[in-house]
This record gives structure tokens, C-alpha cells and sequence, in this order.
């Protein structure tokens, strides 16, 4: 390889890269179909500052890589890899618009070619997206050259004003539910009917300057005086704060509409599974696949015990749950008892069948006496609280609340006890801890079974939220979401079972109208996620010191 | 002498040879009474037979991929039911733009060659990059992080798959020579089954002989032996794995082909069932061993057309087709359970399983 053939290499073939990204998005119709809402309002629509994004980062990736650290070359890099990215969109232009290849990628609509040449027809068109694609590997050049504060200014500005044009639909509900005159004049000055207005983008990104740079000159200061603060003023400062968490969880409903509500319950439920779950994955570190069973079974108790459509039993909710969660904690023990001796990969095998069959038994005709099959069991009716009917999402909110309240309490006690240091004992090594006199069975069944009861409690609440228990609604994607969570969120981590519930239930329910690419988008961040920060967005302290330790752990880790 | 046998035996194993027992006795209940009740006749059962062995060698082929990877990485490869999938669904649009040129009826068998050529083609190269780009930054990750990274891929590809081809179902077309009946030894058995059959067995047979005769395939060998080992003996470990991804990847995409071809539909979402399927089907051989793969994935594809039929009828349980997916994962349970190696799998150590 010549010499000057290595210096381009970097900016090719990470432009190659980012130009088969863009050209994925595209034919898989995301660009069209953000199209539709803007970020700006009425110049930049989300689907095109998508690929803006992802041309960008590419050539600030490009120039990055780039191991030679003279500035231009640098530059020169991130113009050709702009350049490259751009190249792949011109060429699918090109081509869709000449030949047909729309019988193969249903995405490929004429509609998709006239958002990306802005609506001109011809080669003018094509000339356009190289044109931006340069401007991108420019900008992205401008941005490597210039010092560290100003380039983080600057991409942290942008950020924002993408996240607050991401998140109108949730943002606008707010400002709106509290119909003051401020919040509607503020409503107004940032958004239109779809979108940022110019005034509010300029705006936001000036206002996160200035906080950035007021942040930046003052942080040293804050928390060298909140480390100086004698013990007794931190405390206070500490109980403090879990108070005004606390008013705040518990307003929280009040400000919030009907579906910004309905998605909390749901974020709550995936809290009180997740949580449920950390002890068995993340104290014990048995990988259970299975888990959406004992969920189904907190579900079914509830709905055969309160439904009056298959037996009439007439329980009400507050007697149905206990049954629910013992029922749910025997299940656990139960399915426990046969994998005691399995490791691994083999009991994420086992576990995930035993899910299934659960699944497939409830689904069949010859259960249908008993748990109504396919057509499920309905007419579950609302838990009733001191004469008070729980209808809205807002009020099982507070059931939720009272839930995910105890399970965490449960969760910290346990983990500092010592049945909670036997499982982390058990987690790091099965031989040493029995060697250490810790009673394999006993431990291992303790975890299924205080697991089994917190999904059996979260299933319980969802059939009366709900209403109507589905066999459908229980199948592998659930256990499959709440792993994923629990190890975005941070393993072993409260804090984090909580962040990944927000970030993998929360917002895709917020940005429903990306329903389409929900999944596309899911699958993407989850092994962008595990190749970047395996270690989840909320680590425990101890697991992120194996990830990130000096070379002696990780060697030990390795062996 | 009791007393040895009471230490050795802890109240643990007494359930589980009970709940096995139990199990045992049901199916052989079941099926004294099946018969018995004479509710189908010899040629029932032949039918059950070719479809499950039809259907077991296409697992059979998925399930080498399975366990290939496991073998050197160590790895469950939830994507591979996806790689399955994106090789037939691209071979869909060859195969239509054939039959509407007609180039199917008069050149059919060229044609289902090229249409293999282009799904193997796509399927190899998918697993080539999943690979390289998923899987390699992760080698010595713990072992939760590439699991999950394998889930996150699998949906990845399979909604890269929707996005692009479609959401809807589609119909493999008709093929002329592959339709209608063959009669061996007096019996009648559809074309389609036996040719999918002979196909996998050919194909199977051809990949044990690469891994086994080759010195690729030894080399393969060596690395899910002992990776270190065979990195000192001059085998260049990136690029074995890498074989291997492409080695499952066509096979699975022929397996792919072949379940298209006698299923006759393609859609973004049919590589799930079949994945998980032949995962079982590679742990009921014994994960890491190739033979018993196949004949892992040839037994539960047997035991899937037979046994609803076989166990359960005797039982009075009605529609006992639905549960099919039930027999196998029970299946999948209780080998885990009494014999975690597999049918043919060699003892592991408890570090290696």
C-alpha cells in the first residue's frame, strides 16, 4: 500500500460504511416516513435530518480514525467520507429513478427520491445530495479542527434541539395540561403544529450554552462544597432529595394526560418485572428466558379468581392478589427444582421452553374449560380501593407506584443480607461458594421463588389494568424485553432497572408513530449498546469494574 | 451398601426421576391406547413419517449452523434463525422474475440451482458480517453481553427484512417438476418431501466430509477444541470462526430454500419457529457435535409429526396438534435434564456448558 492510498483509506471506507447505513434507512422507508414531522418547523423534516445526522458522524468518525494528526488530512478525510456517504443516496437516486426496483424494496418510492433531491427533478437533484453530503464532511471537518470546548458546545447544541424536535409529542401534552398563561405563551414561542419554530430552535440552543457554560465554570465549586458539608448536612441534603422524589412520583400523574399516564403504567409494569428479575439475573446470575410464565401465571390467578366468565368465584382484587403472588412464588419453586443443575446457556435453554410450554398450554383447546384459550378470559373488573374504583391509568398508576415502592425496598434489603451476598457469592463462582458452605439448592430456589412472586405480583396488576388476560400476551418477546432491559439498564443495578425500563418501554411507546421501525430501531441500539457500553447505562459499581478494570481483572475475568 | 446410596442420592434427583417417570408413562400410556383405538390406519403413519423426516432434515441443516458456532465460540447464535430466513426471501424475487419470464418451466432445473445460488449466497454473506461486525468486538466479553447482542441482531435483521422486502406474506411459486406423487414400494409419497430429503442428506453428508476430510474442517475442529492451542499451532483463529459463520450460513440458507420450496411461503418472521427449533434439535444431539445435529434435527422432526398423534390422542386430549411446540420444548427440557449432553454429545466440563 502506497502512502498516500492509506491516507484516503480512512475516509472511504468509513464513508462506504455510512453510506450503506443511510442507504439501509432509506429503503427501509424511515426517511420517507419521517418525512411527514419536522424538526424544525417547515425546513428540516426528522427523516432528512436523520441522514444529516448520520453523514456527519461519519465523516467526524472518519477524520477521527484517521492516526495521523495533522489537522488537514484530518479535514480532508471527513470531506471525503461525507463525500462517499452521500455518493451511496446519489447512486440510489440515480438508479431508482432510470430502472424499476420496486417488485424487490417496497421502499424504493418515487415519493422517498423526491425527499431526498428536495423535490428537484433531474440531475439537479443528484448534484444537490452531493453537494449536502459535502457540506456535512466539511462542517464535521470544521468541528474536528476547532478546540475541545467550543466543539462540544456546538454538538451538544444540536443534540438538543434534535432530542426537543424528537420529543414534541411529549413536550407539547405537558405544556398544555398545565394551561397557565406562561407554559401556553412558552408552548407557543417553541413549537408550531409540527415542529420547532426558528425563534425556539435559536433560542434553545443558546439557553443550553449559556446553562452549559454557567454548569462548566461552577461544578468544581458545587461539589467540592457538598463534599465539604459535614456528614449529618449530606444526609439531610440525601433525605431531602428522596422526599422531593417522592412529591414527585406522586404528582406526577396529576400533570401528565391520559396517555402520557398509560405509558407510565406500562414503563411501571416493566419496572416491577425488571426488578423481579435483576434478583434472579442479576444477584443470582441464573439467565432465565422463561420468565414471562410466572408472569402469566400472576395474570391467569387473578382473572379466573375476580372474572365471573369461566368460574364465579367472585374474589375481588385485594383477595385474588396474595393467592396470585403465592401461587406465582411455588411456580417458582417448581420450575426451579429441575434446573437446579444446569449452568448457563443450558438454563436460558431450559427456562425459555418451560415458558413456552406455559404459553402453548394456555393457547390450547384442551385447556379451554379451565383458562377460556385463545379468546382469553375478560370482564376483569377494576381493583377497588377503600370504596374508591380504580378505572383510569392514572389511578392504577398509584397501584404501580405501591408495588415497584415494596419490590425495591424488598430488593435493597435483600441485596445487603445474606441471602443476597450468598447469590452474588453464587454468581461469581457456583464451586467456591459451595465450598464456602453455602447451600446451592436452597439459595438458587430462594431466587426463582422471590423472582417468581415480583412477576406474579406485576402480572397480577396488569390483568386488572388491562382488563382481559390474552394468551398472546405472554409470549418470548416479554421475557426476551425485560433481559435486554435489565442489562441496558446496568446488571445487578436498581437504578438501572428503572433507566431501562424508561429507555426501552418508555420511549418507543412515546414515539409511537415510529411503531413501523420500532423493532428495527430496538434491535440496532441493543448491539450498538453491548459493542459500546456493555457495561448498561446505570452500572453497579462492582460489575463495572470487571468491564473497565485494569489488566490484571480482566485477565483474571478471562481465565 | 444403602448407606453409599443414600449419600449419593439427594431428594432433588428423586423428584426428577419422578417427573421423568411420570412423563415416560403417560407417553407409553398414550400410545398403547392410540393403537389400541385404531384411529389411524398404517398409512397415516408412513405419511407422519416422511413429513417429520422432511422436515427433521431441514432442522437437521439449521441445526449444524447452531452448533458449529457454539463449538467455537461458546455461543447461543439467536440470530441464526434470521440468517435462515434473509436467503429464501431474497431468492423469492429470483424466483418470481423466473416465472414470469417462464424461464422456470423451461429450465427448471437451472433455475431452482440458481435460485440455491443467490439465497446461499445471501445467507452467507449476512452471517459473514454478523460475524465480523456483532460478534468479534465481543469475544471476551462475559457471556450474558454477546447473548444479548445476538437477540438484538435477530431483530434487527429480521425488521431490515420487512423494511425492505415487505410485511406480507408471499407465495414461492409453483414449480412443475416439483409437484405431485412418487410411488416407492407401493406407497405414495409427495415428490416434494423426498427431494427435500435426498437434498439435505447430500448437502449434510458434503459438510462432514468438508469438516472431517479437509484440512479447513480440521482446522475448525481444533479451534473449538482449545482456541488457544490451535492459535500456537499456526491456525489462524479470526479466520476459522469466520468459516464457520459462512459454512452454517449455507446451509442455512439450502435449508432455507428447501423449507420454502415445501412449505411454499416466504414472509420476514418464519426464521423464529424454525431457529428455535433446530436449537433444540442441537441440543437434543449434543451442542458442538455435528452428527448429532443432524440427527437431533431428523429426531425431533420425527417426534413432532408423531408424537401429537402417537402420545396424546391415547390420552383424550383434544386437538393435539397444537400442542406440537409443547411435545418438542418438553422434549428440550427433559434431555437437558437426564442427559445434558445430548444423544451423542461427550460429557463437558461444568466450565465449558
Amino acid at each position: 500500500m502506497t502512502k498516500a492510498q492509506s491516507l484516503w483509506n480512512h475516509g472511504v471506507k468509513i464513508g462506504a460504511i455510512g453510506g450503506v447505513s443511510v442507504l439501509i434507512i432509506a429503503l427501509v422507508g424511515m426517511i420517507e416516513s419521517f418525512g411527514k414531522r419536522d424538526i424544525i418547523s417547515g425546513i428540516l423534516p426528522m427523516g432528512i435530518a436523520m441522514a444529516l445526522i448520520i453523514c456527519i458522524l461519519v465523516a467526524y468518525i472518519a477524520a477521527n480514525k484517521t492516526p495521523i494528526c495533522e489537522k488537514s488530512v484530518k479535514f480532508a478525510n471527513a470531506v471525503i467520507s461525507g463525500f462517499v456517504t452521500s455518493g451511496f443516496l446519489a447512486l440510489l437516486v440515480a438508479i431508482g429513478r432510470s430502472f424499476n426496483i420496486r417488485d424487490m424494496f417496497v421502499g424504493a418510492s418515487p415519493a422517498l427520491y423526491k425527499a431526498l433531491t428536495a423535490g428537484i427533478a433531474g440531475a439537479g437533484g443528484i448534484f444537490l445530495i452531493l453537494a449536502v453530503g459535502l457540506i456535512c464532511g466539511i462542517f464535521a471537518g470544521i468541528l474536528i479542527i476547532l478546540n475541545d470546548l467550543p466543539r462540544k458546545l456546538i454538538i451538544n447544541a444540536l443534540a438538543t434541539i434534535f432530542v426537543l424536535g424528537l420529543l414534541q409529542e411529549l413536550i407539547i401534552p405537558i405544556f398544555k395540561s398545565w394551561d397557565f398563561g406562561v407554559t401556553n405563551y412558552l408552548g407557543k414561542l417553541f413549537y408550531t403544529q409540527n415542529g420547532l419554530t426558528i425563534f425556539g430552535t435559536v433560542l434553545a440552543a443558546v439557553i443550553y450554552c449559556i446553562i452549559s457554560l454557567l454548569w462548566k465554570a461552577n461544578q468544581d465549586t458545587i461539589k467540592t462544597t457538598y463534599k465539604d458539608l459535614p456528614k449529618g448536612t449530606r444526609k439531610k441534603v440525601k433525605t431531602f432529595g428522596f422526599f422531593v422524589l417522592a412529591v414527585f412520583l406522586i404528582v406526577l400523574p396529576q400533570f401528565l394526560g391520559l396517555f402520557l399516564s398509560e405509558v407510565l403504567t406500562i414503563v411501571g409494569l416493566y419496572i416491577l418485572l425488571g426488578l423481579g428479575l435483576n434478583i434472579v439475573v442479576g444477584y443470582a446470575g441464573l439467565l432465565d428466558l422463561g420468565y414471562v410464565a410466572f408472569f402469566a401465571i400472576g395474570s391467569y390467578v387473578v382473572a379466573i379468581l375476580t372474572s365471573p366468565e369461566i368460574f364465579s368465584f367472585g374474589f375481588n382484587f385485594w383477595q385474588a392478589l396474595p393467592i396470585a403472588v403465592i401461587l406465582g412464588i411455588t411456580a417458582g419453586v417448581m420450575l426451579g427444582i429441575p434446573v437446579l443443575k444446569m449452568r448457563g446457556d443450558y438454563l436460558a435453554i431450559a427456562t425459555l421452553g418451560f415458558g413456552e410450554i406455559i404459553r402453548i398450554l394456555v393457547l390450547s383447546d384442551f385447556l379451554k374449560p379451565w383458562l377460556g384459550g385463545a379468546q382469553g378470559i375478560g370482564a376483569i373488573p377494576n381493583p377497588n380501593f377503600m370504596g374508591f374504583q380504580m378505572v383510569k391509568p392514572q389511578h392504577i398508576y398509584y397501584l404501580i407506584l405501591a408495588g415497584c415502592m415494596l419490590v425495591v425496598f424488598i430488593s435493597i434489603r435483600l441485596k445487603n443480607s445474606r441471602l443476597g451476598r450468598a447469590w452474588m457469592a453464587m454468581r461469581e463462582d457456583e464451586d467456591v461458594a459451595q465450598a464456602m458452605g453455602i447451600n446451592l439448592v436452597a439459595t438458587k430456589l430462594f431466587a426463582f421463588a422471590t423472582g417468581a412472586g415480583f412477576s406474579a405480583l406485576s402480572g397480577a396488576i396488569f390483568a386488572s389494568k388491562i382488563g382481559s388476560v390474552y394468551p398472546h400476551s405472554f409470549n418470548l418477546f416479554i421475557s426476551i424485553n425485560v433481559v435486554c432491559l435489565i442489562i441496558i439498564g446496568g446488571i445487578g443495578s436498581l437504578p438501572g432497572v428503572v433507566v431501562g425500563a424508561a429507555v426501552l418501554m418508555g420511549l418507543p411507546e412515546l414515539l409511537r408513530e415510529f411503531a413501523e421501525y420500532r423493532m428495527f430501531v430496538y434491535g440496532a441500539a441493543l448491539v450498538a449498546m453491548m459493542l459500546l457500553r456493555p457495561e448498561g447505562l446505570w452500572p453497579e459499581a462492582r460489575h463495572k469494574i470487571e468491564l473497565h478494570g485494569d489488566d490484571e481483572t480482566q485477565t483474571q475475568t478471562a481465565a | 451398601m444403602f448407606q453409599k446410596w443414600k449419600d449419593r442420592v439427594t431428594v432433588t434427583d428423586i423428584v426428577m426421576w419422578m417427573i421423568g417417570g411420570t412423563m415416560l408413562l403417560l407417553c407409553l400410556w398414550g400410545s398403547v391406547s392410540t393403537i389400541r383405538a385404531g384411529l389411524y390406519t398404517s398409512s397415516h403413519w408412513i405419511d407422519f413419517c416422511i413429513f417429520g423426516l422432511a422436515q427433521g432434515s431441514i432442522y437437521a441443516l439449521i441445526a449444524t449452523g447452531y452448533t458449529m458456532v457454539y463449538g467455537v465460540l461458546k455461543m447461543i447464535n439467536f440470530a441464526h434463525g434470521e440468517v435462515f430466513m434473509s436467503g429464501p426471501f431474497t431468492g423469492y424475487f429470483v424466483a418470481m422474475a423466473f416465472w414470469r419470464s417462464d424461464f422456470l418451466d423451461t429450465h427448471p432445473v437451472l433455475g431452482i440451482i440458481v435460485i440455491f445460488g443467490v439465497a446461499m449466497f445471501v445467507s452467507t454473506m449476512i452471517a459473514y458480517f454478523l460475524e465480523k461486525i456483532a460478534y468479534r468486538p465481543l469475544r471476551s466479553a462475559p457471556r450474558l453481553i454477546p447473548l444479548i447482542t445476538a437477540i438484538g441482531a435477530s431483530f434487527f435483521l429480521q425488521y431490515l427484512f420487512r423494511g425492505l422486502y415487505g410485511s406480507g406474506i408471499n407465495a414461492y411459486p409453483d414449480i412443475e417438476i416439483l409437484e405431485g406423487f412418487w410411488m416407492i414400494f407401493g406407497i405414495r409419497v409427495l415428490k416434494i418431501q423426498v427431494i427435500v430429503i435426498i437434498a439435505a442428506v447430500l448437502l449434510m453428508l458434503v459438510l462432514y466430509n468438508f469438516i472431517m476430510l479437509t484440512k479447513v474442517g480440521k482446522a475448525i475442529r481444533a479451534v473449538s477444541e482449545d482456541k488457544e492451542a490451535a492459535a500456537l499451532m499456526g491456525i489462524n483463529v479470526d479466520a476459522m470462526i469466520s468459516t464457520t459463520f459462512v459454512i452454517g450460513g449455507m446451509a442455512a440458507g439450502a435449508a432455507g430454500v428447501l423449507y420454502a420450496l415445501m412449505f411454499k411461503q416466504v414472509h420476514f418472521f418464519m426464521g423464529f419457529i424454525p431457529g428455535i427449533k433446530a436449537f433444540t434439535a442441537a441440543v437434543l444431539g449434543g451442542i458442538g457435535n455435528i452428527p448429532g445435529a443432524m440427527l437431533g434435527g431428523v429426531f425431533l422432526g420425527l417426534i413432532e409429526s408423531v408424537a401429537p398423534a402417537l402420545f396424546l390422542d391415547g390420552l383424550g386430549i383434544i386437538a393435539p396438534y397444537q400442542l406440537k411446540d409443547a411435545i418438542a420444548f418438553s422434549m428440550l427440557v427433559m434431555v437437558l435434564i437426564f442427559r445434558p449432553t445430548g444423544i451423542l454429545g461427550e460429557r463437558l466440563s461444568a466450565k465449558k456448558a
